[in-house]
């Protein structure tokens, strides 16, 4: 029977089927960060239970961590405790640990493809519901809760039922300046919050085979922004030269074999997928956020939408409620929403490839007097160290930005990075939710090279119309 | 047959797409135990002033939160419109609803990580078709002291009318919410099927285990 590259990978890891449907499937790739494990860590010594393979374990800490100062440690005393929880529990169980001043440190969904932590066909679970992520490397990856990161570290598995495969199929190319954030956003514009919910989903056509791993990362790290668990893209010729010559690739000595895998990793031509939705990724313009749900998308030239001419009144309620929190208008366009704050960074678009684009509309320019405060937040060590190297940092700083440390930062605000009350940001996070970058802070997504523009023109505006006339 | 009853008080939110950040804020994952989140439960709609774990004040209560509200803040069920418990994985929002006295939440449909996570603590999550869930909602508006009797056993849910509602899961989640089963526990009784596994893979895909400490 012909298999999709989901059910190719489920079949590779399973271990044993229960009679209720569901299976143990053997995970690769532990990684662990300090939010989600200290209670999983905890649960393992009370029942004096040993951790299963180590080996499979990457630690980092990255959500509750300064982007500034470092080199003065913690100021607060909570986050602290959190972080040192993790060094201690690695320490104790021989987990490998990347402390915060090592370059290897970032945002655990950056480093683990950028050190080939993960790999393709590999199965990676994470504490966290933007492993998706690691899909792009045609991985299969999934966030979980504090209870199976137990279960995993004591078993190497995680008992699961199967999902439904979905595919999207996006033929074409993205116009110029329009990025795989934009693509992503109007698919789940399309589909909704919960239009992937059951499913596994696996990105095809021309837009993706054309598509760099950076951007497919992108669209992954998303797809649970659309209920998806995993996201995935076939492997390829791309995935093919990223996998190659970094910290954890395969060693010479496997390398052959490892490749041979790899190369089944593609879904079979005629596999049957149980749902598919299809467009031409050239009718994607710059996708902003006007509310406080993913799903509240619309383009650059568009308006937020009017209540009234809703007829369920359940969604009705839930446009104004947006509305209400945004401090938005119906009927607005979204091209005079005034920004605050500016964020360039998080799990979705923190890599070097964002950091060029945004900084290749910063050149020359300087951020509005109307923004407060515009921060890029690089994924990695190596991705600083890297945008450094190629003067991306000067470019940032020139205009106005502040050049931080790694971490997961505004993206959640758990550290010192966050919107004050009724304070508007352009993001190029994940989650526009009320609330999630600071106590009633308002968040629009965007791309890096929105964002960009953004912080230039104190407004949204439209960055295909700016390069025209740049 | 050993069976679970939950009775009690529907706390109504009509609305659909809540999300974990609602339920549980992020200043409060920065916590290493499992207890203590309940006070916490939807803070940032809860309570009119900020807070976070160090905070030792009496919080102000917003008086038009519904969990502020007589009857509802003696529910012990929530009742919710679609996708509840959606966005990121933070077991905190379970922890949060079972600490506060949460038995169950019923919906139309429920986020994949949020689902598992639930079982996982021993919180019911019940789907229910969506006009069944809008005549719930109807009834609640002209009666709000309202109880549902919920029968693990026989998946249904009886309302104070005595209407009675079926609902489906898993045998496996039933038994994890009656005899609050030890995953891990289950799991390891299949530990020499997992050790099999692991050494056929070293000699299929030794690079996966290649020793990466260093």
């Amino acid at each position: 029977m012909k298999k999709t590259l989901y059910d190719k990978i489920w079949n590779e890891h399973l271990v044993h089927e229960n009679t209720d449907g569901s299976s143990l499937i053997y995970i690769d790739r532990h990684l662990v960060h300090e939010v989600t494990s200290p209670q999983a860590f905890d649960g393992l010594g009370i029942k004096k239970r040993n951790i299963w393979n180590k080996n499979s374990i990457f630690a980092v800490s990255d959500h509750n961590v300064p982007t500034k100062n470092r080199a003065l440690g913690i100021d607060d005393k909570i986050s602290k405790l959190q972080v040192d929880t993790l060094i201690d529990n690695c320490k104790k169980h021989k987990i490998s640990y990347f402390d915060l001043n090592n370059i290897n440190q970032g945002i655990v969904h950056v480093i683990g493809p950028e050190l080939a932590i993960t790999q393709p066909g590999m199965t990676l679970v994470c504490g966290d519901s933007h492993t998706s992520t690691h899909g792009a490397l045609a991985s299969l990856a999934f966030g979980i809760g504090t209870s199976d990161v137990e279960h995993v570290l004591a078993t190497q598995c995680i008992n699961i039922n199967k999902e439904k495969n979905f595919k999207i199929n996006i033929t074409n190319s993205l116009s110029q300046l329009i990025s795989s954030k934009d693509l992503i956003l109007h698919i789940i514009k399309i589909i909704g919050t919960s239009g992937g919910t059951g499913y596994t989903i696996e990105f095809t056509g021309s837009c993706i085979e054309n598509m760099s791993i950076e951007s497919r990362m992108t669209m992954c790290n998303m797809s649970i922004e659309a209920g998806a668990k995993s996201g995935l893209v076939s492997f390829d010729s791309k995935t093919f030269d990223y996998m190659l010559n970094r910290k954890y690739s395969p060693s010479k000595q496997h390398l052959k074999n490892a490749i041979k895998y790899w190369e089944t990793l593609v879904s079979d031509s005629d596999a049957e997928f149980d749902k598919t939705l299809s467009f031409d990724a050239a009718d994607v313009l710059p996708q902003v956020t006007w509310g406080t749900s993913p799903e509240m998308t619309t383009d650059i030239n568009g308006k937020t939408p009017d209540p009234e001419s809703e007829n369920d009144f359940s969604k009705k309620q839930h446009i104004q409620r947006a509305l209400d929190y945004m401090g938005l208008k119906a009927n607005q366009d979204i091209k005079s929403i005034k920004l605050d704050k500016i964020f360039i960074g998080s799990c979705t678009n923190s890599r070097i490839e964002d950091l060029r684009q945004a900084a290749a509309i910063l050149e020359g320019y300087k951020i509005s007097n109307h923004i407060k405060q515009a921060i890029v937040v690089p994924g990695s060590g190596h991705v600083k160290a890297e945008a450094e190297k190629e003067g991306l940092d000067k470019i940032f700083i020139k205009s106005g930005f502040e050049w931080r440390d790694p971490g997961c930062s505004m993206c959640l605000g758990m550290n010192d990075d966050s919107l004050l009350p009724y304070e508007r940001c352009a993001s190029t996070s994940n989650r526009n939710f009320e609330g999630r970058q600071g106590d009633k802070g308002r968040t629009h997504l965007v791309s890096p090279s929105m964002a960009a523009l953004a912080a230039i023109k104190g407004h949204f505006s439209n960055v295909i119309e700016f390069i025209n006339e740049k | 047959m050993k069976n679970k009853i939950i009775e009690g008080q529907v706390i109504p939110f009509d609305q659909s797409n809540i999300d974990t950040d609602a339920i549980i804020p992020k200043q409060y994952l920065k916590s290493i135990k499992k207890s203590g989140f309940g006070p916490f439960l939807f803070d940032s709609l809860r309570y009119t002033d900020p807070g976070d774990l160090g905070t030792t004040k009496k919080r102000n209560l917003n008086s038009d939160f519904v969990l502020n509200i007589k009857p509802y803040s003696d529910g012990n069920i929530i009742l919710a419109n679609d996708n509840f418990g959606c966005g990121s994985s933070r077991e905190h929002a379970v922890w949060a609803l079972k600490d506060y006295g949460i038995e169950a939440v019923i919906s139309t449909s429920f986020a994949d990580i949020f689902y598992r996570n639930s079982f996982k603590n021993g919180l019911l999550l019940i789907s229910i078709k969506k006009d069944e869930l809008e005549n719930i909602f109807d009834e609640m508006s002209a009666s709000p002291k309202y109880n549902l009797t919920i029968n693990i056993q026989n998946q249904t849910i009886t309302t104070p009318n005595s209407q009675v509602y079926s609902f489906v899961i898993s045998d496996s989640d039933k038994e994890r919410i009656i005899f609050e089963y030890d995953d891990i526990e289950l799991s390891l009784k299949h530990e020499d099927k997992i050790q099999n596994y692991e050494s056929e893979m070293k000699l299929k895909k030794p690079w996966i285990f290649e020793n990466n400490n260093d």
